[in-house]
């Protein structure tokens, strides 16, 4: 049996000859750079799931909620223009933890006590 | 510290598997194999929507538009978590978005082949995410955390784009015979543009060996290329259709598929720009973005209005 399937271009082979439009497009102003924390449930704390651009902060809220939350992953949104964010360098960070590195007695399992002892 | 120390406690690091964050040391050549893939990913999940955006208004149902438009939506958001990661490495949003536009960047081949039937958006799912699918599971466990966390997001929301696809074809697999004929046809053009996706043979692909020594990439080309194989030739039956490929049969042995040769004249021809829609997708996006300036200049007039409204009120309080 032959079978015709019809087959359709539309959208996907050039209409006219495709002839590359190579005109170069505007730059816009950077919009600034925004971090986005999302509370998934309430009880939780806000936890930071990316970034995005956006004009100001209203508009972050509302591009957050179409990007970070389309499956119910949040109900509440924070966002921090990245600017704002200050950061411990890493760098630094094996003299800047340094002091909390001897001391074991700050952990329960430092105190060697007896297996009779129940509920501590 | 020596670059050569720094190189050294970078590749320590790597070798423990801790993850390179983005304000820590890593070498330049690191920093733009990373920048070149991960913009290379954000780019393909852009122009993939262009192919199958073309049947938004044409899929057969109110329903199968919804899906196509939810999945659609999604692409965008995965090139959205991808350009994100970029930009933590030091390079701006601009630039990248330049670097496509002007035809300097490059994106995956398999969206410059036309989807011609409605089977092709089944096979696009099936195949094209199948195979896409494979690459960022593998990339959940790369070694720089932006992309990795990205590719964890990704990979949450792929799965339903699979399934919508293999779903479609299921359908027409069980429709009538022109159905199923679209069915096989689909098939049959996808099939080897899919293979392709993996890259070149592992010994002809430039970069694969350094980025496997940076855990940027945890499998080599042919490998993944042998998984999906594997896994293709099993779900077909499923359909009661066929691969286009007559060396296709299964090697008891090694308990995989062995398959014919890919015509690497035309996967090169395409990724020079010669493909059947390079320069259409190309066009498409360039003028969505121009006519995209007055949506943008428009929302920086909005918040400039909403924080003039916003002081006026505050002078007044």
């Amino acid at each position: 049996m032959n079978i015709n399937i019809t087959k359709y271009y539309y959208g996907d082979i050039p209409e006219e000859k495709g002839g590359g439009n190579t005109a170069k497009t505007e730059s816009t102003a950077n919009w600034p750079l925004w971090e986005v924390f999302i509370r998934s449930k309430q009880g939780l704390d806000h936890k930071h799931v990316g970034s995005l651009h956006a004009t100001d902060a209203a508009m972050a809220i509302e591009n957050a909620r179409d990007v970070y939350t389309r499956r119910m992953e949040g109900i509440s949104i924070w966002v921090v223009e990245s600017k704002y964010i200050h950061a411990s360098s890493p760098d630094d960070a094996a003299a800047f933890y340094e002091p909390a590195n001897d001391k074991v007695y700050r952990h329960p399992t430092f105190y060697d006590l007896p297996d009779e002892l129940k509920h501590m | 510290m020596s670059v050569q120390e720094l190189e050294k406690i970078f590749q320590q690091k790597i070798d423990q598997e801790i993850k390179i964050e983005p304000k820590d040391w890593m070498p330049e050549a690191y920093r733009k194999t990373l920048v070149r893939q991960i913009s290379q990913h954000a780019h393909s999940e852009i122009i993939g929507m262009l192919p199958e955006g073309n049947w938004i208004t044409r899929a057969p149902s109110l329903k199968r538009k919804a899906i196509l438009l939810a999945k659609v939506q999604d692409e965008a958001g995965h090139g959205l978590y991808l350009y994100a990661a970029t930009e933590t490495l030091g390079t701006s949003r601009e630039q990248t978005m330049d670097d496509l536009h002007s035809g300097k960047a490059k994106y995956s081949s398999i969206f410059n082949y036309p989807t011609l039937t409605w089977g092709d958006i089944g096979a696009i799912g099936w195949l094209v995410d199948g195979a896409a699918i494979l690459n960022q599971v593998m990339l959940c466990r790369t070694s720089y955390g932006p992309y990795s966390r990205a590719n964890i997001r990704i990979c949450k929301e792929e799965s339903f784009h699979q399934r919508q696809g293999f779903e479609i074809l299921l359908v027409l697999s069980q429709g009538t015979p022109e159905q199923k004929a679209i069915c096989q046809d689909a098939i049959n053009r996808w099939w080897w543009p899919s293979l392709m996706m993996f890259g070149p043979k592992d010994g002809e692909s430039t970069h694969s060996e350094q980025s496997t020594i940076w855990k940027i990439k945890r499998k080599s080309n042919d490998e993944l290329r042998q998984q999906f194989v594997n896994m293709i030739a099993e779900q077909v039956k499923i359909l009661g259709m066929t691969l286009p490929d007559a060396d296709l049969k299964y090697n008891e042995q090694t308990k995989n598929y062995e398959f014919g040769e890919i015509d690497w004249n035309e996967f090169w021809n395409v990724v020079k720009g010669n493909g059947p829609c390079n320069k259409q997708r190309l066009d498409t996006r360039r003028k969505a973005h121009e006519n995209g300036a007055w949506v943008r200049a428009a929302a920086e007039a909005h918040s400039a209005k909403r924080a003039a409204r916003k002081q006026e009120q505050a002078k007044v309080a």
